[in-house]
């Protein structure tokens, strides 16, 4: 290798802006979820206050003494990040009303509440809070990065993780294709609470994602979005393909894009041609079982398959 | 990258604790890389894709050029850059150290 290569180095004659999701942060390299972070914080802007589940992203942003943050930013415990911010905004309104001045934004409208939580804090263990969120209407808006598992503790098993994935508490071997249940549809639970805005979104369109976090914020009341983000570490894949297995899973429609608004579907990405759902699973080694073994390999795809094409005919995703 | 705050002046342990923001700089994380992407500086079209995809704020415009560089102080090297660039102006190749 040509010593021209080794010694390129740009570092410090780089351009930076101003950043509020910052260098340094210990995820994983080409993590999903991070750039769901970066996203956020470059659509929602300074005036933001983040209440932040446990779970990856609360781990590798604020090791104390460190944050990665340049919003404000709470952490409280794992199932709780929808009551904080139910709190925060809650505590805002009572300022507001008793002293008009106190806040350095005009009042509470022009002040960001966001709640961010993986699958298993949202989907699973904080289902209760953000269930209570919802139906207190609240004015926050609750982001779900799904990467599938629970990652920060090992790869276990959660209602997102798809169809016949090989995980710890779900281990695919002679008598198990892995996983055995299907993805929650957690923006139709959602939006059946009564939410104003909900919809879906993959890091793999970051514009998309970041107009749908702005049109969020100008909507009064709670909203909701489940932000598609893989895990190259859980899922078992090349670190350079996080964006590329990000848009496979919607162009198989293993995860539909869509909007929903006061309960009514919107606006759907359609999806011209659709793709075989082995084009995404053949990538990652949670699902080299079903390529090994023809026979758990056949069930499972096809179970899988089928899931897709039904979720594909009721939303109206084919073009 | 502009200078923040220290985070390691003066620490202090207490229950339940408020740390500065934008901080986590002080954590180099270049130092993971096993791979380093490099650039070619004429196929580089300006696009700003490696910027838009890199998790680490690591790909940004060289000042003055037209082209991009990395930060070799936070860049994991997780090849994504080198993944989405409409050019291939990006050569991932194994770090020397
Ligand atoms: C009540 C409670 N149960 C379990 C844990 C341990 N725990 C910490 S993070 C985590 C996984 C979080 O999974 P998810 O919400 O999907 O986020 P990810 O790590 O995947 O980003 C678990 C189980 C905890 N901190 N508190
Ligand atoms: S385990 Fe996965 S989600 Fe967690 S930091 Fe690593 S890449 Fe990101
Ligand atoms: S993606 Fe490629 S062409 Fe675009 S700015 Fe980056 S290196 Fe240059
Ligand atoms: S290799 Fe990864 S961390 Fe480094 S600049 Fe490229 S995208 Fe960013
Ligand atoms: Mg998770």
């Amino acid at each position: 290798m040509s010593s021209d290569l080794q010694d390129q180095d740009y570092t410090d004659e780089l351009e930076h802006g101003e950043e509020l999701w910052n260098a340094g942060h210990r995820a994983c390299a080409g993590c999903g979820p991070a750039l769901a972070m970066k996203y956020i914080t470059e659509a929602a802007g300074e005036n933001t206050i983040v209440t932040n589940a446990t779970g990856c992203m609360e781990v590798v942003s604020t090791p104390y003494p460190e944050s990665s943050w340049g919003t404000s930013y709470i952490h409280n415990i794992f199932e709780n990040a929808a009551s904080v911010a139910a709190g925060v905004e809650a505590a805002y309104k009572s300022f507001d009303r008793r002293d008009p001045e106190h806040l350095d934004v005009q009042d509470s409208d022009d002040l960001n509440i966001i709640a961010i939580g993986g699958d298993g804090a949202t989907a699973d263990i904080g289902f209760r809070a953000l269930s209570g969120m919802l139906e207190r209407g609240h004015d926050v808006l609750y982001i779900m990065y799904d990467n599938e598992a629970y990652m920060n503790t090992g790869v276990q098993r959660s209602s997102q993780t798809p169809f016949g994935a090989s995980t710890t508490t779900s281990p695919a071997g002679k008598e198990s294709i892995g996983n055995d249940t299907n993805k929650k549809d957690m923006a139709s639970i959602v939006a059946d609470h009564g939410a104003p805005y909900v919809a879906t979104a993959s890091i793999s369109s970051p514009h998309d994602f970041k107009q749908k976090v702005e049109k969020a914020l100008e909507i009064d009341g709670p909203k909701f979005i489940h932000v598609y983000a893989p895990c190259p570490v859980g899922w078992g894949f090349d670190s350079a393909k996080t964006i590329d297995l990000a848009e496979k899973a919607v162009k198989t429609g293993l995860f539909p894009v869509f909007e929903m608004e006061d309960g009514e579907i919107t606006s759907v990405n359609k999806i011209r041609d659709r793709e075989p759902i082995e084009e995404w699973l053949e990538h990652q080694g949670r699902f080299k079982h079903l390529f090994k073994d023809e026979e758990q390999g056949e069930v499972g795809i096809e179970e899988l398959q089928e899931w897709i094409d039904n979720r594909a005919e009721d939303l109206g995703l084919d073009a | 990258m502009s200078d923040t705050q220290d985070p390691y002046e003066n620490l202090k342990i207490t229950t339940g604790v408020v740390a500065e923001p934008n901080t986590s700089r002080a954590n180099k994380t270049g130092s993971w890389r096993e791979f380093k992407p490099v650039i070619d500086t004429d196929a580089c079209i300006g696009c700003g894709q490696c910027d838009t995809y890199c998790p680490d704020q690591a790909a940004k415009p060289v000042e003055g050029e037209d082209f991009y560089g990395f930060d070799l102080d936070y860049c994991k090297g997780c090849g994504i850059c080198a993944e989405v660039c409409p050019t291939d102006a990006i050569e991932m190749v194994r770090e020397v150290k």
